[in-house]
């Protein structure tokens, strides 16, 4: 296991994800309630409990450069049942937004996934399914991600082939722009 | 009993659960629930959205919720839980004069008017109610022992969905048993599927979904009723993916709720499209009579 050095906390990491978050991530006092309930510990490379800790300590390498933050799906049963009512998943999610701000991707796939989607929306108003696969085929180059459902898939009719476009797509992809302009500003200022 | 609603049909609606959109409507229309669909709507993002920017997720779900309110619809709902989620979760931000500005910002619009999400499995339990159901049954689904998948998000987190039990819910068991089957205790009714996993980290979803059919199996479960288009999907399209993975061979149809509901209605196979599914599950339902 690798270990970690817990000196020199980074206490402008602990205010961001306190702020980012609206949560108290001092007030988790680490009983395993998340970790013991989350589906996706058996592929976490640390468990929810132990970001949770890494955040108070400040540790914010070990914690954006973690995967956990990409394979956590929402499940919210975290956060459900944190007896000290913390939004784990919303601190997970947040942690997320600052590995991709800081340009890690520990999950390139998940990126990858989550990217091709949205270009989709953001494109046709939309999710456009066969589009957001072929996408990702093309960002990852996994050629045969899901060939085999194709048998099961294409007599049944359920994937269109042409995108469904909005009237308002010119709208939804503004929304982006506008998103995209906010975040220049940020960086900027 | 007339009840009249906006509908969001969500994007997988028209693609991988073009069956759950069209029994969701035609059962509702049985049921006396008008549903007006929201005219041009968009996609909420989904899980994606969230991942990358709260705000981005809430701009582009508070689209929608205005465009109903424009429409004149006070009232929305939708069958897709993380649809479900991502509606709450941006109503909740309109309605906070703090971050209203910073999704009116994106939006380009004002969000004072915005229109109230729910599921339509709440209002079917709760506007509608099983005694209603009952009445209405005339194929009832005798001999058929089924168990009710919630999946993770549709009653999560409990203070947002404000629906049924978080750990334990039984909205679908009681519409289940109004229709007459046999609802088993399924321990893992909100048990995480692998959610969006299913084409980047496959292993996760055959780990995951596995766990929910093996469960399943041991309590000869005959047919799973779901809620949820993504859950439903890694479930039945998967199958195979898990059985391939694991070295099972599970063959149990996953159905949607309001398919089975609509057949103990009187619909017919055609109008809840039973032939979507990958897992056939007409054998199982010719058996029990309800075919």
């Amino acid at each position: 296991m690798e270990t970690i050095p817990l000196n020199s906390p980074d206490k402008e990491f602990i205010r961001e994800v306190q702020e980012r978050s609206g949560q108290n991530v001092l007030s988790c006092y680490q009983c395993g309630n998340c970790t013991a309930g989350c589906p996706y510990n058996f592929a976490y490379d640390l468990s929810v409990s132990r970001v949770m800790r890494l955040v108070q300590l400040g540790q914010r390498e070990a914690v954006l450069k973690s995967h956990s933050i990409w394979l956590c799906a929402t499940c919210q049963s975290c956060t459900t049942r944190c007896p000290n009512s913390i939004d784990v998943a919303k601190i997970m999610d947040v942690l997320r937004h600052m590995a991709r701000e800081a340009g890690y991707a520990t999950e390139r796939n998940v990126k990858a996934f989550g990217d091709a989607f949205l270009e989709s929306v953001e494109k046709h108003g939309r999710v456009y399914e066969l589009g957001v696969t072929a996408s990702y085929i093309r960002k990852t180059g996994r050629f045969w991600t899901d060939v085999d459902l194709a048998p099961a898939m294409l007599p049944k009719n359920k994937l269109s082939i042409k995108p469904h476009e909005v009237r308002g797509k010119e709208h939804v992809s503004a929304i982006f722009k506008r998103f995209r302009e906010r975040d220049t500003a940020k960086e900027n200022s | 009993m007339s009840i009249s609603v906006g509908y969001y049909p969500g994007c997988s609606g028209s693609g991988t659960s073009v069956e759950y959109d069209k029994s969701t409507r035609a059962v509702c229309k049985k049921l006396g629930i008008e549903l007006n669909e929201i005219d041009d709507w968009s996609c909420c993002g989904s899980t994606p959205a969230h991942t990358v920017d709260h705000t981005l997720s809430a701009a582009l779900s508070a689209r929608n919720l205005v465009l109903a309110a424009k429409q004149g619809q006070e009232e929305v709902v939708t069958p897709c839980p993380s649809c479900l989620a991502n509606l709450r979760t941006a109503s909740r931000k309109i309605e906070d004069e703090n971050y209203r500005p910073k999704v009116e910002a994106l939006l380009d619009e004002p969000c004072d008017e915005a229109a109230s999400v729910a599921s339509t499995l709440q209002l079917i339990v709760e506007r509608v109610g099983m005694d209603a159901i009952k009445k209405a049954v005339v194929k009832p689904l005798k001999d058929l022992n089924v168990a009710c998948y919630y999946g993770c998000i549709m009653n999560r987190p409990p203070e947002l969905m404000q629906f049924d039990d978080p750990e334990n819910p039984m909205a679908m068991d009681d519409i289940m048993e109004a229709c007459g089957a046999t609802v088993l205790p399924f321990p893992l009714k909100v048990e995480c599927c692998g959610a969006a996993a299913g084409m980047p980290k496959k292993d996760i979803v055959t780990e995951l979904s596995g766990r929910l059919l093996d469960v399943a199996e041991s309590l000869n479960t005959e047919i799973i009723v779901t809620a949820c288009p993504l859950c439903q999907m890694n479930l039945d399209l998967r199958q195979g993916q898990v059985n391939r993975a694991n070295g099972t061979r599970y063959d149990i149809p996953v159905v949607y709720f309001t398919q089975l509901l609509g057949l103990a209605l009187g619909l017919s196979a055609e109008e809840v499209g039973l032939s979507k599914l990958v897992v056939d599950p007409t054998p199982r339902l010719r058996f029990a009579g309800v075919l």
